[in-house]
């Protein structure tokens, strides 16, 4: 619990005291024309504030894909026994067969989410 | 105190590798830029060395216990199914877990409503556990 306490604080301090004003991720132009094809934005942050911000609250559709994201990454995290960090480093790290396996899982997950269901959702 | 040094290290290069943005978990999904593979690349080529070295040589903790690693025992649905599950909110919410509490320092507060339902995630796992395939 300290550990993520102090992650939020890094976060806050990343973000306000060790990054210019207005720094906007400069992703490849193919993913630039891929999201705005979609009805993205231009970047214009970190995060897209349109769907991450304040604003988003405002919005049903915007609220639902927040929740919808948050459940099925808690959830998944709890099913496969690990996260990113967990599985994709610390497991591999460790030569695990099982990490690897549930790596495999979340590229298919987050492959299908990407191009058979943004397109969907957006 | 540790702990919060820890974090706030974790979450100054989780935000600055920018492994915590949205754009990023897109551009990563899509193939077009080795930006997130060069960083769970890195990280996965010193972990390895440095967990062989940790078995190895037996390496204890500052408070002199041994430090052991449970391997995970193997299993095929657990696995697949729910690294799909969390691959595919990977995807929707642009975070895993520890970036979900990087973007709400960071001050998007989007992220808030992912935290909860994903705190609401795990609450729902632990309620249908011993009807999903292990």
């Amino acid at each position: 619990m300290l550990f993520l306490v102090g992650t939020g604080i890094g976060g806050w301090l990343a973000a306000n005291y060790l990054s210019e004003p207005g720094y906007i991720v400069a992703i490849s132009q193919d993913t630039i024309n891929d999201l705005t094809s979609l009805g993205f934005n231009k970047p214009n942050g970190y995060v897209p504030e349109e769907h991450f911000g304040l604003v988003a609250l405002q919005s049903v559709k915007s609220f639902l894909v927040l929740a919808t994201g948050g459940l099925l990454v808690g959830f998944g995290a709890r099913y496969a026994g690990g996260c990113t960090s967990g599985h994709a480093i610390s497991g591999i790290s460790n030569l695990q067969p099982a990490s690897l396996l549930a790596v495999v899982g979340f590229f298919i997950g987050g492959l299908v989410m990407t191009h058979l269901l943004f397109p969907l959702i957006y | 105190m540790k702990f919060i040094v820890a974090g706030i290290l974790f979450g100054i290069i989780m935000f600055k590798s920018e492994a915590a943005s949205w754009y990023r978990i897109q551009e990563m999904f899509r193939f077009q830029s080795i930006h997130m593979y060069g960083i769970i690349g890195l990280a996965v080529g010193l972990g390895i060395p440095m967990t062989a070295y940790l078995k190895k040589y037996n390496v204890k903790d500052i408070s002199g216990v041994p430090i052991v690693i449970q391997p995970k025992s193997w299993s095929i649905p657990r696995y697949l199914i729910g690294g799909t599950i969390f691959g595919l909110g990977w995807a929707l919410s642009g975070a895993c877990p520890g970036p979900i509490v990087v973007n709400i320092g960071a001050g998007f507060i989007g992220y808030v409503v992912v935290l909860v339902f994903a705190l609401l995630g795990t609450f729902l796992y632990g309620l249908v556990r011993n009807k999903l395939p292990h």
